[in-house]
């Protein structure tokens, strides 16, 4: 009974933003600690009080291998230096040396919550340099394949988030829906996770039969979890507590630390590059951008929340309006031609050989494809020099520029609410690694 | 999207201010970009994010790239982005290798001291890049290896940080005026430039535990 007056008490207390406003020091501890022992000197200076802790590598609240170095004075954070690179394993240099197609699944596993970002980032610049229209099938199955990886992507941050949280039930129930996302990917694809999907032109194959109904089978389950999970998170006083007024950074510091995606938008920037890039049939797709109004952590939460509703809205029509047509450019020097004319065509053969093995060369040029990922503005920065192999990958990942935010949202906050940030965060550490 | 005339345009205003700041344009694959003095990119950053009409005051990315073999050799990007009008413009800043440079004169270093630099040596060139950079490349010496120096934009957009650190860590391109220039990504002690054209793949054995001791890295 004690805890929950202790809780409701505090409730009151940061409500009225007494505990938030004011800078709480050591100073104000030991003074307070003086007036109560009477006769004891306390000549302790606030800099003696500084306590370095090490979080991370290896903890499980930092969603990866992130370490923060943390100066603090008593609970509260007065620096934060985060320490990246520990899975940082060259990917960018690794597809200098494969051919234009190949490289495909290197970039896969960068982020790798989020592969069909990756590949269409990385596929779209390919096809800017060499000139290559999509079909409009193969446009529609992009994105409805990327707002399936929107909902994979956001329903992995939900159940951490909670767990992180102490709401262990919403994790389950989370992975749970995450993987009936995959179980369609493994129909539409043959594979969970890095599918490999994209193809330079346009899918590398057509959605099998039956493909639709599971989509939409799994579309109203997921519809129905999430407004349970909304319930569970919504209506939980210990969640609310956690994440409201906890981690404010307005919105034009974001903006100067180069910050995109649900973070932005929750601090009230209605900023997505779907509605203002334009790429793929996102034009032709009606749906809404969610903004929050304060940029805290419950903003970040519902801006997700609602983005994946928006994303079921955009599944639901590319199910209903699927263009009917090829779903690869008909273009036999960049996409590979179908296996049945392998044996009825000596130029298809050719064309087929000379694919596998070569690759396509591209005329020197650069070009910066970014799209909107689930953590932001992904770009993929891509240099040809006339061979058939990238000179220059490079991939601007949202998680990397966010992550710089980390000490502007945290320093002069408890530690305690470093985990429920980070979290709101959402970084992927793969992604930030490379 | 500036076209090929805008970017004359911005071309003209911005050497109208600072002579010499814009070298070149380029305009290909829909993909605007302008071509900028290394020693004046923060004033060419600046104009670009206050002038009015302007107003590129986001930075989306910054990255490094190597032209290797070809001439200048170096190069780092910064895309620009105009979020009223959804414009993007990449500032292109080309720098000679000093390294390259003081092998063609050696007796160069001697004369300068660490710090110092040479024109560009003339090869071939690839369009949209200027041919030499008639100023001399201010470069900086570490471990014995002449490193190409740039100023930092870190106080004119916080977002640099990190990536000027990436750039940094991959590609040895030193930021003057980063306020805390370290690698990033590789280990602190790592020695070399990864990302670099000439930096070996597979370069560097496997060292398993029972050959730890008699194989060497790489660098020995």
């Amino acid at each position: 009974m004690a805890r929950v007056e202790d809780t409701l008490h505090d409730r009151e207390v940061r409500q009225a933003g007494s505990l938030r406003d004011e800078e709480i020091t050591v100073a104000d501890f030991t003074t307070e600690l003086a007036d109560r022992i009477p006769g004891v000197e306390f000549e302790l200076e606030p800099e003696q009080e500084m306590l370095t802790v090490n979080m991370g590598p290896h903890h499980p609240a930092t969603h990866g291998v992130l370490r923060l170095v943390v100066n603090l004075e008593g609970e509260v954070v007065k620096d934060l230096k985060p320490v990246i690179g520990y899975v940082h394993t060259g990917i960018e240099k690794s597809c200098e040396q494969m051919t234009y197609w190949k490289a495909i699944p290197f970039v896969e596993r960068m982020d790798y919550l989020s592969y069909f970002f990756n590949m269409q980032a990385y596929v779209g610049a390919v096809e800017k340099l060499i000139g290559l229209e999509v079909p409009r099938r193969a446009q529609y199955l992009r994105v409805l394949h990327m707002e399936l990886n929107r909902l994979h992507s956001h329903l992995v941050w939900l159940g951490t988030t909670a767990l992180d949280l102490g709401a262990m039930g919403v994790y389950f129930y989370c992975f749970r829906d995450r993987d009936r996302v995959l179980d369609t990917f493994e129909m539409s694809t043959g594979q969970r996770m890095h599918t490999r999907y994209f193809q330079i032109g346009g899918v590398a194959e057509d959605i099998p039969a039956g493909f639709e109904q599971k989509v939409r089978s799994t579309i109203a389950q997921l519809k129905i979890g999430i407004d349970q999970y909304e319930a569970l998170l919504d209506k939980n006083e210990i969640f609310l507590i956690r994440t409201k007024d906890v981690g404010v950074v307005d919105r034009e510091r974001l903006l100067e630390l180069g910050v995109t995606g649900p973070l932005l938008r929750a601090a009230g920037d209605p900023w997505d590059l779907r509605k203002e890039g334009g790429y793929l049939s996102y034009p032709e797709l009606d749906f809404d951008i969610p903004v929050g109004t304060v940029g805290d952590g419950y903003d970040r939460y519902r801006v997700r929340l609602t983005e994946m509703r928006e994303s079921m809205k955009i599944i639901e029509q590319c199910l209903d309006g699927l263009p009917e047509g090829p779903w690869i450019a008909d273009d036999r020097k960049y996409a590979l031609p179908p296996r049945s004319e392998l044996s009825t065509s000596m130029e298809s053969l050719i064309h087929h050989f000379k694919l596998v093995t070569e690759g396509f060369r591209v005329d020197p040029g650069e070009v910066y494809n970014p799209i909107e990922s689930p953590r932001g503005e992904l770009g993929c920065f891509v240099m040809a020099d006339g061979s058939s192999k990238p000179a220059r990958v490079h991939f601007r990942e949202p998680s990397f520029v966010n992550l710089q935010a980390l000490a502007d949202m945290t320093i002069g906050e408890y530690v305690a609410d470093l985990i429920q940030t980070l979290a709101m965060l959402d970084p992927i550490l793969g992604g930030i690694d490379r | 999207m500036p076209d090929a005339p805008g970017l004359e345009l911005i071309l003209a205003e911005i050497n109208r201010e600072t002579p010499g700041a814009v070298l070149d344009t380029s305009f290909d694959r829909e993909q605007a970009a302008l071509i900028v003095d290394p020693a004046k990119v923060v004033e060419v950053l600046t104009w670009l994010k206050e002038t009015p009409g302007q107003e590129y005051t986001f930075l989306s990315s910054v990255h490094g790239a190597d032209h290797f073999p070809l001439t200048p050799r170096f190069a780092v990007h910064y895309e620009l982005l105009n979020r009223d009008r959804y414009e993007r413009l990449r500032v292109k800043v080309v720098i000679p290798d000093p390294e390259a440079a003081a092998a063609d004169a050696p007796n160069f270093a001697s004369d300068a001291g660490s710090v110092g630099g040479t024109p560009g040596t003339p090869g071939e060139v690839r369009p949209g890049m200027p041919p030499t950079n008639p100023a001399p490349t201010p470069s900086v010496e570490m471990d014995g290896q002449l490193l190409p120096v740039v100023p930092s934009v870190v106080d004119l957009f916080p977002t640099a940080d990190f990536q000027e650190r990436e750039v940094y860590d991959f590609f040895g391109i030193v930021f003057e005026g980063h306020p805390d220039l370290r690698r990033i990504l590789m280990p602190e002690d790592y020695l070399g430039w990864p990302q670099r054209r000439d930096f070996p793949v597979g370069g560097e054995p496997v060292i398993f535990t029972r050959d730890e001791v008699t194989n060497p890295g790489w660098w020995q």
